[in-house]
């Protein structure tokens, strides 16, 4: 649950260049494949949810509270009597929101922000860095909590919690990148034929960034997921009777020493996917650039 | 080395003045009147007037918080909307507690994330170091809220061998300290390992090995000191993430820390207390990274000149 184990060397690859070569090197990581298959088959129950889940994750049986695993509930049942794999099902679907937004939102602004420090330079990116300090002095889940405390909780403000929480890891991987790309010929020449700046930045320096870029947000939404949980399990975020994995564990609480099966199934569904993105993104760094391998 | 340090100390003012308007702004930032949110929506309008004056609250902005910033200098953070007692007092017992159990925590993180480092170094692409490296993964992918329950449910619920949360003793600290200090080892194995590798990869460490120096001390000695430089650093932002870590721990454990008290204060809208309790950890975390910088380069004499 520790966040910024990612901390990836700012090198630019041209993706275009490598794109067969990539899938080949993928294929041949049997971690990340694993990677690739848990994902894809997080994402397929979050799409297919209605479809796969046996039960209404919100219909309880109260006949059959606290459930051990069985035939008829593969994953047992929770402290209303509602089946815990239907539940899952319908969690992934939040969570995979959650995840896909805020690093999309964190994306956007922090390679935004890393683009304009790292080609002007000065001043401009003196002053990005500054502030940049000034945001990692506050631990994520802190900076996390304060926007709940402002905002109030709820989806839509978990999203922007975790996601502004994690812009200065895109801006500082960007800016890195934009620097090293700053000395290449081709943005030097472009510059020299008189090109706009938002010109040369958005069509020589932003396709260099790419690569490093979906490394960064494969590994964020690792960290996401589980910071986004940690909110919920708090009571910061999204409420019970949401079947949020956070939230879900944190109602199990209550219940585990009678009934511990209703504190494993959504504890072992956060870590296997946060595994999956790490791996994949372990995987995608070492395809898109064997220098980056750690 | 003088000069570095005062380059630093520099550097380290405007971080501070950004973290304090922060922790200002947080009041001004919720929509609405800040004198309703702390007073509470049903409130005469001559108590809001006593709040708005109490926090003085009818000054300019620039005011309040020139006011809020020499005050806080003095050690003064204002008073719980909720206790009615004094924040800086409140949070600075908490933050004791939490300091002990991330320094706690941050030595067991490092022991393990050392030894497993070196360990994968050493033993590269055998059985060992992809185990080690397998149990890193896990490491990083385990919502710490999930390991706390687990361990518990194992420990205090089938076992009987140690207290289910609350404080007092060392065994009250003995579940928390491991299931942070396990959260934090994988990087620094991580990280070990490949400065490990790094180091043994190099010329010295071949020609001190061909000198017939036994391995103990080649290692050690000679690979080890050398490796262990990009660690430190790691191990100073580790700090930082411990101690965010440390929120949900306290919770889960219902241990008396700075997190559990901030949360309590977001679910009571204490806001003075989320205010004083942020600037205490933002300021904890950016000492800390100072320190961490001024160790490194005092360890490591090329960084002075370059790094600003």
């Amino acid at each position: 649950m520790v966040d910024g184990a990612e901390e990836l060397e700012p090198v630019a690859i041209p993706i275009a260049a490598v794109q067969g070569e990539v899938w080949r090197r993928l294929r041949a990581n049997p971690g990340a494949i694993v990677g690739l298959v848990i994902v894809l088959l997080y994402v397929a129950a979050a799409l297919l949810a209605s479809a796969l889940a046996p039960y209404d994750p919100a219909e309880g049986d109260v006949l059959a509270r606290l459930q051990a695993p069985s035939a008829q509930h593969l994953l047992g049942t929770d402290e209303l009597g509602r089946d815990i794999l239907s539940r899952l099902a319908y969690g992934a679907r939040i969570s995979l929101t959650i995840q896909a937004a805020a690093v999309v939102l964190a994306l956007a602004i922090g390679v935004a922000w890393g683009l304009v420090a790292g080609y002007f330079g000065g001043w401009v990116d003196d002053l990005s860095m500054r502030l940049i300090d000034v945001q990692l002095a506050f631990p994520s889940i802190l900076l996390a909590i304060a926007i709940v405390a402002v905002l109030g909780g709820g989806l839509p403000n978990v999203i922007a919690a975790v996601g502004i929480a994690s812009v200065p890891q895109f801006a500082r991987l960007v800016r890195g990148v934009v620097l090293e790309l700053r000395k290449v010929e081709y943005v030097a020449a472009a510059r020299a034929l008189g090109e706009s700046d938002l010109s040369v930045m958005v069509r020589y320096v932003l396709p260099g960034t790419l690569a490093p870029v979906i490394v960064l947000g494969s590994l964020r939404m690792a960290t996401v997921l589980l910071a986004a949980s940690g909110l919920n399990f708090l009571g910061l975020g999204v409420q019970p009777p949401s079947p949020e994995w956070g939230a879900m564990l944190s109602n199990a609480r209550d219940y585990m020493f009678a009934a511990p099966h209703v504190t494993t199934a959504p504890g072992l569904a956060i870590t296997l996917v946060a595994i999956g993105f790490n791996l994949l993104g372990d995987g995608l760094r070492d395809a898109l650039d064997p220098r980056m391998r750690g | 080395m003088l000069r570095y340090t005062l380059r630093r100390l520099v550097l380290f003012v405007p971080v501070l003045v950004g973290v304090s308007l922060v922790s200002f702004g947080l009041l001004h930032l919720i929509p609405g009147d800040p004198a309703t949110i702390l007073a509470g929506v049903e409130s005469r309008p001559e108590e809001l007037q006593a709040v708005r004056h109490e926090f003085g609250l009818d000054l300019p902005l620039p005011v309040q918080y020139g006011r809020y910033v020499a005050r806080a200098l003095q050690g003064d953070l204002g008073i719980s909307v909720h206790t009615r007692e004094p924040v800086a007092a409140t949070v600075v017992g908490r933050m004791r507690f939490s300091a002990l159990l991330t320094v706690l925590s941050l030595t067991l993180a490092v022991v393990i994330g050392v030894s497993a480092g070196v360990l994968a170094a050493l033993r590269h692409n055998s059985w060992l170091d992809s185990v080690i490296m397998l149990l890193a993964l896990i490491g990083v992918s385990l919502p710490s809220f999930w390991l706390g329950l687990l361990l518990l449910l194992v420990f205090a619920g089938m076992l009987h061998v140690l207290p289910a949360g609350g404080s007092g003793g060392a065994q009250h600290l003995v579940l928390p300290v491991v299931v942070l200090g396990l959260a934090g080892a994988p990087v620094i194995a991580r990280l070990t390992r490949a400065a490990m590798l790094e180091v043994l990869g190099q010329d010295y460490i071949r020609t001190l090995r061909a000198h017939g120096l036994p391995e103990v001390v080649v290692v050690c000695r000679h690979g080890l000191r050398n490796a262990l430089n990009p660690v430190i650093t790691v191990v100073g932002l580790q700090f930082g993430l411990l101690l965010a870590g440390a929120v949900i721990v306290e919770t889960v454990f219902a241990l008396p820390g700075i997190g559990r008290l901030m949360i309590t204060a977001v679910f009571a809208r204490d806001y003075p207390v989320i205010q004083g309790g942020m600037m205490l950890i933002a300021v904890a975390v950016v000492l800390v990274n100072l320190a961490t910088d001024l160790t490194y380069a005092w360890v490591n004499p090329r960084i002075r000149g370059e790094r600003a």
